[in-house]
């Protein structure tokens, strides 16, 4: 597991020893009471090499990908890009995939952010 | 020819372990002019300096090289024991052959031969090294104290009890600084304005002190001991002589909507005010933004009501040459913007405060007279929700401070403390990261604010602050709860982070004194000397140098003023000899060199010379004052024609020291 706590920290471009654990991803999170694990505890578990505990939460589907985390983050963490990188090394794994390439563009909304969109390809099954 | 000793230390193993001291000093007694070349384990040992003392009289020794430690270690301590020994001091160098060569070299053989080479260059330069004498410059016996709050007073009113006459610059139309603003000081509760004022008081009593209130400094010239600084004394439009501060006038003053900056825009002042009753001077100031008479040359309210005839409109900037011995910053601080932190809903909400606005509203001279009222609608809060270290500590620059501000832990436990005493009927939340509360009585204080004053400190911090139909709804996070809370708050108080005054920038610069990435002025060393800047003559006292309480600043007051004091007991300070010099036969007058002496040590005079055939050349050649040079040399690289040269430096010798490595 200690190889994938590497890819994620990689894939996401975090480095969760600059969490000061101060809460504010918490505190801003809407999907707060919907996760098992929270986005502070989702950067605490990373950086303990939690990684199997933390891919197989139903937490990091309840993600919105709204980014309030990562714009509020004082210590530029980001656990928005964190939790993207765990549902990234999920799907990656054979068989995990969510959805299909071809039910997409029907998803589509201008308005949303691209990573919304690619988070949302690696959430949904229809 | 130069009678040379060498003497190479082993600094027991720190040089001795990777270089051959035996070798060094047998290849080195080989040089030119070396009479006598030995290697002792600690050089700067009593043994050591006896040792050097006795060979400069037993060989006649007119030149001394120590192959040792650094010079800014022992280059002072060799020149001591050679001046004992008859020698002038300036007939030593020192070859670094311990940081420059053993602790970076880890292979012998390569540091024995590097420790040789340097060596050898710094007996070059002994050969064209020429006896120095030192100057002295005179002291003026004054001190300039920049900045009025409680830092700055303090520093003057120590220096002035030492006899020596001091100017308080201040930029706003009277002094107390942020001080004044507070209500309550931590950890005694006692009121800020109760022990502020009497201070300020004093400094306007005392016949030492000289206010020069709503002022700025505009330059600096000079150096340590001499300075020369022009103070620019804005237009106040109110003759300070004559002004007695009776107030009528800012009673009349039709202009009404101006925002009071003293109680942070929560309230308005007029165009003619006087910050709050007990300002010193208690003299008015017309605000010219917002006069009526100023602006359109149509009211003169102010000009008919006064008694004292103190008003006029015609005033204008006055500029001020004055000498000065010692400077002192004591610009401050400021709590930053809080634009980039809108999840709060600063902007969107008035109920939404700073901790500096905070205080006023709990002050009695403050805009609800010292009600606790909500700002949006004038009702009693029930629930307050207190949010630290907002903009403290945070990565990544722009949106916030990477340091810890220090004093918001105390200041919001103070509020909660006090807000929960006056209305026990208040629900009061603080969301805190860490609670900081080192020092004398200060971590029994909070657990006060916990343990008997009801106050709920919850880990956790708020993620965002929404305004809904008049209640602020506070989205946090409980982390030793694990939970998220959603509270109706009726007041969020945030503990903005503190940051330098914007004055401090420029004045560095002027100052020549060095700034940190945050702006706060960097100490000569971080723990042995405090309170002085690198500059010369320049000292720090309060938050200009860091965030810091009230003890800490008036312990640091006091610190700096016994620095300048013991600067301005000298009558003269001697000065550097190794200053620059102009050939006047080489130089061309171009004037590259003044141009980039950062002292202003360089003028340009026209003088005769005598010409072929019994003629007069008139030329224009650079002089050197050598009292306001500091010998960096800078003038030294500029010049063109290689007039310019400095004592102890010069070209001639730095060029041997090049041969001798090369050779």
């Amino acid at each position: 597991m200690s190889d994938m706590t590497e890819i994620v920290k990689r894939i996401s471009g975090v480095n969760p020893r600059k969490c000061m654990k101060c809460g504010k991803c918490s505190g801003a999170c809407p999907a707060y009471d919907e996760m098992d694990y929270h986005p502070h505890q989702f950067v605490d578990m990373v950086e303990n090499g939690r990684l199997e505990e933390l891919m197989n939460s139903r937490g990091i589907y309840m993600c919105l990908s709204c980014f309030a985390c990562l714009e509020r983050c004082p210590r530029s963490v980001e656990p928005s890009k964190l939790i993207e990188a765990v549902r990234l090394a999920v799907v990656r794994q054979q068989g995990k995939n969510h959805l299909n390439p071809e039910q997409i563009p029907e998803l589509l909304d201008e308005e949303l952010p691209q990573q919304a969109i690619t988070s949302a390809f690696r959430k949904y099954r229809k | 020819m130069q009678k040379i000793g060498v003497f190479v230390c082993w600094c027991g193993s720190n040089i001795a372990a990777t270089v051959d001291v035996q070798a060094v000093s047998d290849a080195l007694a080989k040089e030119p002019g070396v009479v006598f070349s030995t290697n002792y384990q600690y050089m700067c040992s009593q043994a050591g300096q006896d040792m050097i003392q006795e060979k400069i009289r037993e060989f006649g020794l007119t030149g001394v090289v120590v192959c040792s430690c650094s010079p800014r270690m022992h280059e002072t301590t060799f020149r001591k024991t050679c001046e004992k020994a008859g020698l002038n001091p300036y007939m030593v160098e020192i070859a670094n052959i311990r940081e420059q060569c053993s602790w970076i070299h880890k292979d012998k053989e390569t540091g024995t031969e590097k420790a040789i080479i340097l060596g050898r260059a710094a007996i070059a330069k002994v050969q064209l090294n020429a006896p120095l004498t030192a100057g002295q410059s005179p002291v003026v016996k004054r001190a300039l104290v920049i900045g009025g709050g409680i830092a700055g007073i303090q520093t003057a009113l120590d220096i002035a009890d030492a006899g020596f006459p001091v100017d308080i610059v201040e930029t706003k139309p009277t002094i107390g600084g942020k001080m004044t603003q507070i209500d309550k000081t931590f950890p005694t509760l006692d009121c800020a304005a109760c022990i502020l004022t009497p201070k300020m008081v004093d400094a306007a009593q005392n016949e030492n002190i000289n206010i020069l209130s709503y002022s700025e400094v505009e330059a600096v010239k000079g150096f340590v001991g001499n300075f020369s600084v022009t103070i620019r004394r804005k237009a106040r439009f109110v003759d300070e002589t004559k002004c007695t501060g009776c107030g009528l006038c800012t009673e009349k003053c039709p202009q009404k909507k101006v925002p009071n900056e003293f109680n942070l825009g929560l309230d308005n002042r007029r165009a003619i005010y006087i910050p709050f009753a007990q300002a010193v001077p208690k003299v008015a100031t017309i605000d010219p933004n917002y006069c009526t008479m100023l602006k359109t040359g149509k009211c003169g309210v102010c000009s008919k009501v006064c008694t004292a005839g103190a008003i006029d409109y015609q005033q204008k900037d006055e500029l001020i040459e004055r000498e000065y011995g010692a400077i002192v910053a004591a610009t401050g601080f400021n709590p930053i913007s809080m634009d980039k932190f809108d999840e709060f809903a600063y902007s969107q909400s008035p109920d939404v405060v700073t901790s500096l606005e905070f205080e006023r509203l709990m002050n009695a001279a403050g805009p609800t007279g010292g009600t606790l009222l909500r700002p949006s609608d004038g009702t009693h809060p029930h629930t307050l929700v207190f949010v630290q270290c907002v903009g403290s500590r945070c990565d990544g620059g722009e949106k916030g401070k990477p340091y810890c501000s220090k004093i918001c832990c105390m200041y919001t436990a103070k509020h909660a403390m006090l807000t929960r005493e006056k209305y026990p009927d208040t629900d009061v939340y603080v969301f805190y990261i860490d609670v900081r509360t080192p020092g004398k009585n200060f971590d029994e204080f909070y657990r006060r604010a916990v343990e008997e004053y009801g106050v709920h400190y919850i880990k956790g911090m708020v993620g965002k602050v929404v305004p809904e139909n008049g209640k602020l709804k506070v989205q946090a996070s409980d982390l030793l709860g694990g939970q998220q809370l959603h509270i109706d708050a009726d007041m969020v108080v945030l503990a903005a982070a503190i940051e330098p005054d914007k004055s401090a920038r420029p004045l560095a610069t002027m100052l020549t004194a060095s700034m940190d990435t945050n702006d706060f002025f960097t100490e000569a060393h971080p723990k042995l000397r405090p309170v002085e800047s690198p500059t010369a003559g320049v000292f720090l006292s309060g938050a200009c140098q860091g965030p810091k309480d009230i003890p800490e600043t008036v312990a640091q007051a006091g610190a700096a003023a016994s620095k300048v004091i013991g600067l301005l007991v000298k009558d003269h300070l001697t000065c550097n000899p190794c200053v620059a010099s102009s050939n006047e036969m080489m130089c061309n007058g171009c004037s590259a060199c003044e141009k980039v002496c950062p002292y202003g040590a360089i003028t340009y005079i026209d003088k005769d010379f005598r010409g072929p055939n019994r003629t007069t050349l008139r030329r224009r050649v650079a002089q050197v004052n050598p009292a306001v040079c500091q010998g960096c040399g800078a003038c030294t690289v500029a010049c063109p024609s290689g007039a310019m040269d400095l004592k102890g430096f010069s070209n001639a010798q730095i060029m041997a020291e090049v041969d001798a490595i090369c050779k």
